[in-house]
């Protein structure tokens, strides 16, 4: 056990981790040079286009020191957003040690604090590391700095490094070997492996990744999973070298895989205790939590003829996602679809791009809600995710809508703009404080459906791109809400509707008359947009008809190209939805998500 | 095959309802002095070619000599025809006269440019058979001749109409264009005005549209050139329905008016019928049943082709029945004809007929459906919503 060190990296979006994770293993010599693609961790198109890392992956380095001692290095690699948190608890849960990244120009930011706080709460040991020493706008004297005061570590523990560069890469290294301790535990207890993620493979079924804490396992071994009491036989146990590499057996301290015949990764719960069947744990190791989802809304095909493609699609995908949970929904306006769930607006945005990218399909996405609880005047209380469920309004004794703590770090001249902008999203409770100087963090208790629209857009603009947001779910608070609908031509298309806080009803029902009105196209006769509350229309828009849609010639050099364009309008025309006899594009539904005046 | 010189035996035109089944042939003369801003038609400027494309033209036009029997349609268009010497105009009439059959009487047409119009030239171009011009005189107002960038005046187009009514031209046809920047009800009505003080037999009137590759859309993207709102290009082609019918004409294509039935182009029908045609020359189009092929776009190319003793054709297709059907529907809403849903496979649902008939766009006559002016006017929307 020994030579095992188990760590992960953490970093506020951007900062390089994944640079990083990829220099270290290339420092390693685990795969070839030659072989070498950049940014190994993260390989989905979405990860690498957006630079964060959605799946975890975690690599087993064989790493020999100056006096040739031979070590194990595990690397568990974290998604890297705040939707995932629950992911990199578990992560962090399977480390002794951290590589804490900060950018040399950008500094500490609000998730490199978020960061931290798990890490603490998980007696980890911090090995600090400045990346990106090589821009030439690196201010390490500053980061320094703000490590000192707005982490409470030493600064002078801080690696500097250019994963890009390749500098630092032996002392980090070093670092991880000498300063993280060693795993321990006792091989010959009952087992207990926590799950830290799950990975589907079509051919071998779910790859389960998993630290093992006491115990062994082997394959043959029949295993348990603790939290819901399934059994499953071991057909393979191995590290993570790249490709994974099968071994005899894993003991306590190791960190590496089980392939046991569990045929989707949503029959395994991360955060979950694997123990033996025969010679089980007493207790589960401690950490466990369901996962529920935050966010909600549906999808629906653009041609209704493609439910059973999008169906298809979604359970393929839900293969290697447990945490999308979706269900059968059905609109008057848009017909069969699904409510789905997710752990937060990135994964909704994550889900929606690889079912139209990987999967290939054109969908229409309602706008996002988080859940709402509504309290009847018979006592029995509903939660409502769905605007289509809203109760009879006449019903409601009260209602109820989750808030979040936000967290957020800016540049003193930006405290003016993102008060005033957490004001306008309903935030109370503010609270200030000046880690460093010229630095500010301010908190805030804001409704979760005031964030889940473009906040973190409309920070980043407001901020110039130097506010960053962290945020955790805390609890349900009394709101006063509404069901705003939205009427094309006097039709209700029940697919727009959205529940909303009441003072924001009139503003929200005028901009999203507004945007409908520009993204529909004209049509033969006058189309009126209305928003109302109950039968009151509180928000009117108009697009006028068009009065002529013909061109003046047709004749023998035209007449191919004019079909050719029907050809193309009329496959358009998939991609329009009709609402009584109005055509509504996609790119309307998706507009309308939109709060934004942009 | 005889050169035969007895191009006067061409009979005059006598018919009644010129719509016929026999296939038609286009030239497509891409020659022109200058190039006029709105027009997209393939023509270059380089007139000593001329000679060169002439012979080449002959040359295509055996490729095809057994392939579509009887033409009773002959159209001379570009470019500018009239660019060419008359003595070319005749070696090209008689060229093809020695290739292909044509019934007799067989339309002849030939596009002119009012500033090339004489009487010499008209009354030579009778002797060869051409038995109806179409002139394009686009406006009377000189401005706007100036405007559409043309070479000839105002006056240039009057006299040329009269100079083709004293050479004994009944059936010639006027080419306006309307729906100009700042071109006002009234202008319009006026310049219809004097074009019916001239009694033509038959009028194109081509509402100004910003076109492809041409100095106008360039203008457009720069905003340098904005076209009438739709709300008034819809006023004036009403306008122009109304103003003409009301003076005897048949509307009988979105663009064209006929005086009577028996002077409506008999070629131009071709296009709207799937009546198989032959276009010679560079970027024509030819359809014969289900398949259209087209020349290249490039004198050059072509001229290259022929000389190396290959069709000059750029590209072709073989329309499938669900694309005869949408240019059925194309052409259908485009025309008085109108469209035989029994030709529709699948058919159109009766609902949307009768949807299209409720809100005006479209007649029910038995199994017809007949686009009314408001058909007209949306007449590129309509095949999709019925479709």
């Amino acid at each position: 056990m020994k030579h095992i060190r188990n760590f992960s990296i953490i970093a506020h979006i951007d900062h390089g981790k994944s640079t990083l994770a990829d220099r270290l293993i290339q420092y390693t010599h685990l795969v070839e040079d030659r072989q070498f693609r950049d940014q190994i961790l993260d390989n989905m198109d979405i990860e690498r286009e957006r630079g964060i890392t959605i799946k975890s992956q975690t690599v087993d380095l064989p790493y020999v020191d100056e006096n040739g001692r031979e070590y194990e290095l595990n690397l568990i690699d974290t998604p890297g957003h705040v939707d995932f948190s629950y992911e990199v608890s578990r992560a962090l849960a399977s480390c002794e040690g951290v590589l804490l990244l900060i950018d040399a120009a950008q500094g500490v930011e609000a998730q490199t604090l978020g960061n931290l706080y798990a890490a603490l709460e998980h007696n980890l040991v911090i090995i600090p590391v400045i990346n990106k020493i090589d821009l030439p706008v690196a201010d390490i004297e500053r980061v320094k700095n703000e490590i000192d005061d707005e982490l409470g570590l030493d600064p002078e523990t801080a690696i500097l490094c250019s994963a890009k560069e390749g500098i630092g890469i032996e002392e980090i290294l070093k670092a991880i070997v000498e300063r993280i301790p060693p795993p321990t535990g006792d091989a010959e207890k009952p087992l207990t492996a926590l799950t830290f993620d799950a990975q589907y493979d079509s051919f071998r079924g779910t790859i389960v990744s998993c630290r093992v804490f006491d115990g062994t396992v082997k394959q043959g071994d029949t295993v348990r999973l603790m939290s819901q009491g399934t059994t499953y036989r071991v057909e393979e146990v191995g590290i993570f070298r790249l490709p994974r590499e099968p071994q005899k057996e894993l003991t306590a301290g190791m960190v590496g895989y089980i392939i046991a015949g569990i045929k989707t990764v949503s029959d395994i719960r991360i955060g979950d205790t694997i123990t033996l069947d025969t010679y089980p744990a007493l207790e589960q190791l401690p950490g466990f939590k369901d996962v529920k989802p935050v966010v909600f809304s549906s999808i629906y095909p653009i041609a209704s003829d493609d439910y059973q493609s999008l169906f298809d699609a979604l359970e393929k995908y839900k293969l290697n996602d447990a945490s999308l949970v979706y269900q059968k929904d059905s609109s008057a306006a848009l017909g069969q679809g699904f409510r789905c769930g997710y752990l937060g607006l990135l994964h909704l945005e994550i889900v929606q791009e690889r079912l139209e990218r990987e999967f290939d399909q054109s969908i229409i996405m309602t706008a996002p809600s988080v859940q709402y609880r509504f309290y009847l005047d018979d006592g029995t209380r509903l939660e409502v995710d769905n605007p289509l469920h809203y109760p009879d309004p006449g019903s409601i004794r009260s209602s109820e809508e989750p808030y979040i703590k936000a967290s957020i770090l800016i540049p003193e001249r930006y405290v003016g703009v993102i008060m005033k902008l957490c004001m306008e999203r309903r935030g109370v409770n503010s609270h200030m404080s000046y880690p460093t100087p010229g630095r500010v963090e301010v908190t805030f208790d804001l409704p979760l459906a005031e964030v889940i629209f473009d906040f973190y857009d409309k920070l980043k603009s407001l901020t110039q791109g130097y506010g960053s947001f962290d945020y955790e779910i805390t609890d349900y608070r009394e709101s006063s809400l509404a069901k705003l609908d939205i009427l094309v031509n006097g039709e209700k298309v029940d697919a727009l509707s959205i529940l909303v806080h009441r003072d924001n009803a009139r503003e929200r029902a005028v901009r999203v008359c507004d945007k409908l009105r520009d993204e529909i196209p004209r049509q033969q006769f006058k189309i009126a947009i209305q928003g109302a509350i109950g039968g009151k229309i509180i928000a009117r828009s108009t697009i006028s008809a068009y009065r002529k849609d013909v061109t003046s010639k047709c004749y023998g050099g035209d007449i191919s190209r004019k079909r050719k364009l029907l050809e193309k309008q009329k496959k358009g025309k998939k991609r329009m939805r009709m609402v009584g006899n109005v055509e509504i594009p996609q790119s309307a539904f998706l507009a309308a998500l939109k709060t934004d005046d942009e | 095959m005889s050169r035969s010189r007895k191009a006067h035996s061409w009979r005059p035109l006598k018919r009644t309802m010129n719509r016929t089944d026999l296939p038609g042939l286009y030239i497509h003369i891409p020659f022109c002095k200058s190039k006029c801003p709105y027009c997209d038609f393939y023509s270059v400027t380089e007139t000593d070619r001329i000679e060169e494309w002439l012979q080449a033209l002959l040359i295509e036009s055996r490729y095809y000599r057994h392939d579509f029997g009887t033409f009773d349609s002959l159209y001379l268009g570009g470019g500018t025809p009239s660019l060419l010497h008359p003595r070319q105009i005749e070696k090209l009439i008689t060229g093809l006269r020695d290739v292909f059959t044509f019934d007799d009487p067989a339309e002849v047409t030939m596009e002119l440019n009012p500033d090339d119009v004489t009487r010499e030239n008209l009354a030579f171009y009778r002797s060869l058979g051409v038995n109806r011009v179409s002139l394009g005189v686009q406006s009377f107002v000189e401005e706007e001749v100036r405007f559409l960038g043309r070479r000839h005046t105002s006056r240039q187009g009057v006299s040329a109409i009269e100079a083709i009514r004293e050479t004994g031209f009944d059936e010639f046809s006027i080419d306006l264009m309307y729906g100009l920047p700042g071109q006002s009800i009234r202008t319009w009505g006026s310049i219809l005005k004097e074009a019916l003080s001239f009694s033509p037999a038959h009028l194109s009137c081509y509402q100004l549209t910003v076109e492809g590759d041409t100095l106008f859309s360039r203008m457009a993207k720069e905003e340098k050139l904005k076209l009438p709102e739709d709300s008034r290009q819809a006023d004036l082609f009403v306008y122009t329905s109304e103003y003409l019918t009301g003076s005897g004409f048949i509307h009988y294509e979105v663009s064209n008016f006929a005086k009577g039935p028996e002077t409506l182009s008999r070629h131009n029908v071709k296009y709207w019928q799937h009546t198989p045609y032959l276009g010679l020359g560079p970027s024509a189009h030819s359809l014969a049943g289900k398949k259209r092929w087209w020349n290249v776009r490039d004198v050059d190319q072509y001229l290259e082709s022929i000389h190396g003793d290959h069709i000059p054709v750029g590209g072709f297709e073989d329309l499938s029945s669900s694309q005869m059907n949408l240019e059925k529907l194309l052409f259908g809403f485009r025309t008085m004809w109108g469209i035989d849903v029994r030709q529709i496979i699948p058919p159109p649902a009766r609902e949307t007929i009768r949807g299209l008939c409720d809100s005006g766009f479209v007649t029910c006559h038995d199994q017809n459906i007949i686009p009314t002016l408001k058909g007209y006017l949306f007449a590129d929307k309509l095949p999709l919503m019925v479709s």
